[in-house]
């Protein structure tokens, strides 16, 4: 039989349980950020992204980054099953350090930017897009 | 998916020295690994997982690509053209099949 008490601790378990995930992306990006920069200190701004505020179909969100001065940039989303979205090296025959392209997102959620700058130090920035329907089917 | 088609796009002119904008675009599912078929079985990954831009040898850009990449993935850059010569764009599938596409540039 259920007393007060059990259900209590069974609800308590649950939003645990509920909690969980929230917690374990943000660990995976974290982790993703540090294993790239290598826990080195970012510099907030510097980097330009351009991303729709509501995307319809997170099947194909349109984003544009660019950063003066970088020689790499990676971008990563906090909610998606896996936090890497792509890494954009610049070469000697680069016009600019810029790229635009279309990229999933699951739900609603920030994209980070993180531009390494030709003297190792790194910038970065990140915008929320607003998902309708997300994009990682199953 | 034998029928990979690389589509890209160069302006019509430019001068020496000038940095043009480059788009391309490949017809490819770019399978995420997340997904599951009607019998609840995990579709494979298979993406396209790099892709590289060179213009008379020298690297433009080196992409890194992640399951989150749209399909038909698009891709547009800026590219720095100091005479006339030639584009070469590289897809590496997950498969090990590689796609290549070539764009002859003439600057005026």
């Amino acid at each position: 039989m259920l007393t007060r008490r059990d259900t209590f601790a069974i609800g308590l378990g649950a939003s645990a349980v509920a909690l969980l995930p929230a917690t374990a992306f943000a660990d995976a990006v974290e982790d993703w950020i540090t294993a790239y920069t290598g826990g080195a200190a970012m510099e907030e701004g510097g980097v330009t992204i351009t991303a729709p505020e509501i995307a319809e179909n997170g099947n194909t969100v349109p984003v544009s980054v660019s950063a003066e001065g970088a020689t790499e940039i990676v971008l990563v989303a906090t909610g998606n099953p896996t936090p890497g979205l792509g890494r954009f090296t610049f070469g000697p025959g680069s016009g600019a350090p810029m790229i635009a392209t279309r990229i999933r997102l699951g739900r609603t959620q920030d994209v980070v930017a993180i531009a390494k700058m030709a003297d190792g130090t790194f910038k970065t920035t990140r915008v929320e897009v607003k998902v309708t329907i997300g994009g990682c089917g199953g | 998916m034998t029928d990979v088609r690389p589509r890209i796009r160069l302006p019509r002119s430019a001068s020496a020295g000038d940095s043009i904008t480059v788009k391309t675009l490949i017809n490819h599912d770019m399978e995420t690994g997340q997904r599951r078929n009607s019998a609840g079985e995990t579709i494979p990954r298979q993406i396209i997982n790099r892709f590289t831009c060179e213009f008379n040898g020298v690297m433009v850009i080196d992409v890194a690509m992640e399951p989150a990449i749209s399909a038909n993935p698009y891709m547009e850059f800026e590219a720095v053209v100091p005479e006339s010569g030639e584009f070469v764009f590289t897809w590496y599938d997950d498969n090990g099949e590689v796609y290549t596409a070539t764009e002859a540039f003439e600057v005026s």
